[in-house]
């Protein structure tokens, strides 16, 4: 029998997950101001891409965190500096580089979406990894959950002692409080906006690589972790990451507790969330 | 005929305008000073409805507008200029205007009766001749007036000038003066933001000063400009920087 | 001079599109049925570009919704098509949309822009999910089959909802009305402070939009004849009418049609195209590959044509001719 305490559990693993998607996309918008809706898409990638390694390689998934999340990261830092930033400098104010950008990732979503589909095809494929159940206090779960909801963690804490501890961490966080001022300054800010662009589609690509252990992946999952990921950044508050982590956690119970009754609700749950949000709070959870 | 009890606003934990109460008569020009940031814009935000006090109550010929939307308040007869000119860019001059005499009114008002009213909204002000010309390829001294007659074109009662002399020269400050008199004259009450001093001094019947979102000194231009605490606080302003 | 943003200098220009009316209308009189399906698709995206430029190209909020719109109208005719006339399927298509719209307006139309694009941008999703459990669990089978109507009706159908379309957006931009919803995209503060309910002139010009997007789809659900929530809720038709509007030029009338018209045409060339390109062992399609170009082709209108194609148009000529401005 199924204990409230299982659902709880089993949302938590499925929270890791969403925190991690979402923690990259608030920093994308946090500190470069892109409201990145291809974000999707980079978790499609690492997920194909770990499908594809084990299928012609064998290789082990959690090999290819180390691999994805480093070229994510590069394909992140290379787009910011190809497109946004050109973007930038051509936008006479901040409001329109938002919707320029907004509207940007969106012609980014059709391009990685369908270079994907081209080179991976548009059916959908699964492999098993970890599948063994580990049992906490008598319910069972997949170790592969387990897995993914410990390194989701353990990224997410790391990265969140790296931006309040380190030097480059403080340079992030000036960047996303005031960019002219923290120029000033002496930050390098076109190299920090685009590390944390990239450092958003790393996190999109590593939870990618997780998905994939876990879930079926194909080239059009995309659009609903996009979805997801901007319902948890509101829900935390726009623009901070640890209201990114606790509302990822959070609306992963919820999408626990509905999958427990009605598992093709979840989204609808998500989204009457969020309808919610904007009706009473939309500064979210951790929003000034 | 707008009074202001407790008016308060907090952004986060700064109060940017703290516990001021107000009181401006019918007929009156009040002038409302002190040193940058001390709140006179958030205080005006308030009264046009842009922001809500949060506590406070402010009235307006007896009934309370607090917590009504800004078109509601223009209706109702107060209508304001912007610190930063936010007039219509792309618009010829005379349609700016037009947009104050077709919805600034409860009243239904017909093409051609705007049109006038439009008009001659601009030759009281002096824009006459640039009528057709696109807002944005005006002046700053002529989108300030496109401003304030885009104000007039609503019929209001109570008119909220914010900094309407900043970045003018003498001349313009001069012209810009003798505007305010002629307003006054039409019957409209003036509440203007004013740093600078000649303007204020010659204009006003009355003048507020706030200090750090609070209300520290009011009285007739003598006594403000007599008051030691005024004095000391623009003066303390002045050595901080 | 304009007067009450009347220009009375304006009328006599209404000849021109009279003329190219009275040409469509006659279509299939002088052209193969296959061109009267292609116009029909020309037709429907220059409907759905300008419905969506009436609202986002006016007030500046970005709505990500069309896809929605567009399948709320699909699947009413799905699910009404034999139940009712066609017509009144097709109005209520557009009703069903509208409401949509000015529930969603009413919610995220108070708020900032990104938050209105963000929530429109996922409701194409979320129908689409809903659809599919609703599907799965109530009528146990997926997708619908839509009644059969003769393409030479629904070409017809199709012109109607443009005309009355491009009236409706005639009419707005000409009234007092218009001059609201432009004064909102100018400096939405300023119109709320001189007396315009601008949240409520957001949501119905954002509810009017939806009504012609809905109308629409209920029309090309016939063409198709199956749907299912994946056809019919697919983020390309939310896609499409903004590349077809940024490449075009945001200006309410030529720049949509213009962009919506060569990108109609572009797709159904790309889509029938049989050139395909060699690269080693990968053999690709050019008909597989029209989305990708799409969003390149995006990219670089954004980057390279801020005002469109239209506003490059206009830019050379203001060079050519050497004309200058008044000042003030």
């Amino acid at each position: 029998m199924i204990t409230f305490l299982d659902i709880v559990i089993a949302g938590l693993l499925l929270g890791g997950l969403y925190a991690l998607i979402a923690m990259g996309l608030s920093l994308q918008y946090g500190v470069a101001r892109v409201l990145n809706i291809s974000h999707g898409e980079f978790i499609m990638l690492g997920g194909l891409s770990t499908w594809a390694l084990h299928a012609a390689f064998g290789l082990n998934p959690l090999i290819a965190v180390a691999i994805c999340g480093p070229v994510a990261f590069l394909l992140g830092f290379i787009i910011h500096r190809v497109l946004f930033k050109k973007l930038l400098t051509s936008s006479p104010s901040l409001a329109i580089f938002e919707s320029k950008s907004m509207l940007a990732s969106f012609g980014l979503l059709f391009i990685i979406q369908n270079i994907a589909l081209l080179i991976f095809g548009g059916q959908i494929k699964a492999y098993n990894f970890l599948n063994s159940p580990v049992s906490i206090g008598g319910a069972l779960f997949g170790a592969n959950r387990m897995v993914a909801f410990g390194f989701a963690v353990v990224i997410g804490l790391a990265f969140y002692l790296f931006l309040a501890r380190t030097r480059m961490g403080k340079a992030i966080r000036a960047a996303a409080q005031d960019p002219a001022t923290a120029g000033l300054m002496g930050v390098n800010i076109n190299n920090v906006l685009a590390i944390c662009f990239g450092f958003g589609a790393a996190m999109a690509g590593i939870a990618g690589v997780l998905i994939s252990m876990i879930y079926p992946v194909h080239s059009a999952m995309g659009l609903e972790y996009t979805v997801i990921a901007i319902i948890v950044v509101v829900l935390g508050g726009m623009g901070s990451i640890p209201g990114s982590f606790i509302g990822g956690l959070i609306l992963g119970i919820i999408g626990s507790i509905v999958t427990y009754f009605e598992p093709g609700l979840t989204l609808a749950a998500y989204y009457i969330i969020f309808a919610v949000l904007l009706l009473v709070r939309p500064t979210g959870i951790m929003g000034k | 005929m707008l009074d202001g009890e407790g008016v308060t606003k907090y952004f986060g934990g700064l109060a940017a305008v703290s516990n001021v109460d107000f009181h401006i008569d019918q007929g009156e020009v009040v002038g409302l000073i002190g040193p940058n940031g001390s709140g006179k814009t958030t205080l005006f935000n308030l009264i046009s409805a842009s922001l809500v006090p949060k506590p406070g109550i402010i009235t307006f010929k007896g009934e309370n507008i607090t917590g009504k939307k800004p078109y509601q308040i223009c209706r109702m007869g107060i209508a304001r200029t912007f610190q930063t000119v936010k007039v219509f860019a792309n618009m010829p001059a005379l349609q700016n205007v037009l947009i104050g005499s077709f919805f600034g009114t409860s009243a239904r008002v017909s093409p051609a009766e705007a049109a006038r009213e439009g008009t001659e909204a601009l030759e009281f002000v002096g824009l006459s001749e640039v009528a057709a010309t696109p807002a944005k390829d005006l002046t700053l001294a002529n989108q300030k007036r496109l401003e304030v007659a885009r104000a007039l074109a609503t019929k209001p009662e109570l008119l909220l000038l914010d900094e309407l002399m900043a970045g003018l020269n003498a001349t313009e400050v001069s012209e810009a003066m003798e505007l305010v008199k002629m307003i006054r004259d039409k019957g409209i009450t003036v509440v203007m933001i004013e740093h600078v001093m000649k303007a204020i001094m010659g204009v006003c019947d009355r003048i507020m000063v706030l200090h750090h979102g609070e209300k520290i000194a009011e009285g007739t231009p003598q006594e403000i400009a007599n008051s030691e605490k005024v004095v000391e606080v623009y003066l303390g302003e002045q050595t901080d920087a | 001079m304009t007067i009450a943003g009347i220009d009375y200098k304006k009328a006599p220009v209404l000849g021109l599109p009279l003329v190219i009316l009275v040409l469509l209308a006659a279509l299939p009189l002088y052209r193969e049925i296959y061109d009267v399906i292609l116009m029909t698709s020309i037709l429907m995206y220059i409907i759905l570009t300008v419905s969506w430029v009436i609202f986002s190209g006016a007030t500046g909020y970005i709505s990500l919704a069309t896809g929605a719109f567009f399948g709320v109208g699909i699947y009413t005719s799905a699910i009404l098509g034999g139940e009712l006339p066609l017509l009144i399927v097709i109005l209520i298509g557009g009703l069903f949309s509208s409401c949509l719209a000015l529930l969603v307006g009413a919610l995220t139309l108070r708020l900032r822009g990104i938050y209105f694009a963000i929530f429109t941008f996922g409701l194409v999703e979320l129908i689409k999910h809903v659809l599919l459990w609703y599907e799965i669990t109530f009528t146990h089978t997926r997708g619908r089959f839509v009644i059969v109507v003769d393409n030479e009706t629904i070409y017809y159908i199709m012109l109607g909802i443009f005309v009355v379309l491009m009236i409706t957006a005639y009419v707005i931009r000409r009234s007092r009305y218009g001059l609201a919803l432009r004064s909102i995209g100018e400096y939405e503060e300023a119109a709320a402070h001189m007396g315009i309910n601008v949240t409520m002139v957001k949501v119905i010009t954002f509810g009017i939009s939806a009504f012609f997007m809905g109308a629409a789809g209920a029309i090309m659900a016939t063409r198709w004849t199956y749907v299912d929530p994946y056809i019919a809720f697919n983020a390309l038709f939310s896609f499409s009418p903004v590349l077809m509007a940024i490449f075009g030029g945001m200006g309410q009338f030529y720049g949509p049609v213009l962009g919506a018209a060569i990108f109609a045409y572009l797709e159904e060339y790309l889509i029938t195209s049989r050139i395909s390109i060699e690269l080693g062992t990968f053999t690709l399609k050019v008909s597989e590959l029209y989305m990708l170009i799409f969003g390149i082709i995006l990219l670089v209108a954004i980057l390279f044509l801020p005002n469109g194609l239209i506003g490059l148009v206009e830019k050379v000529w203001r060079q050519i001719s050497g004309g200058e401005r008044e000042h003030a």
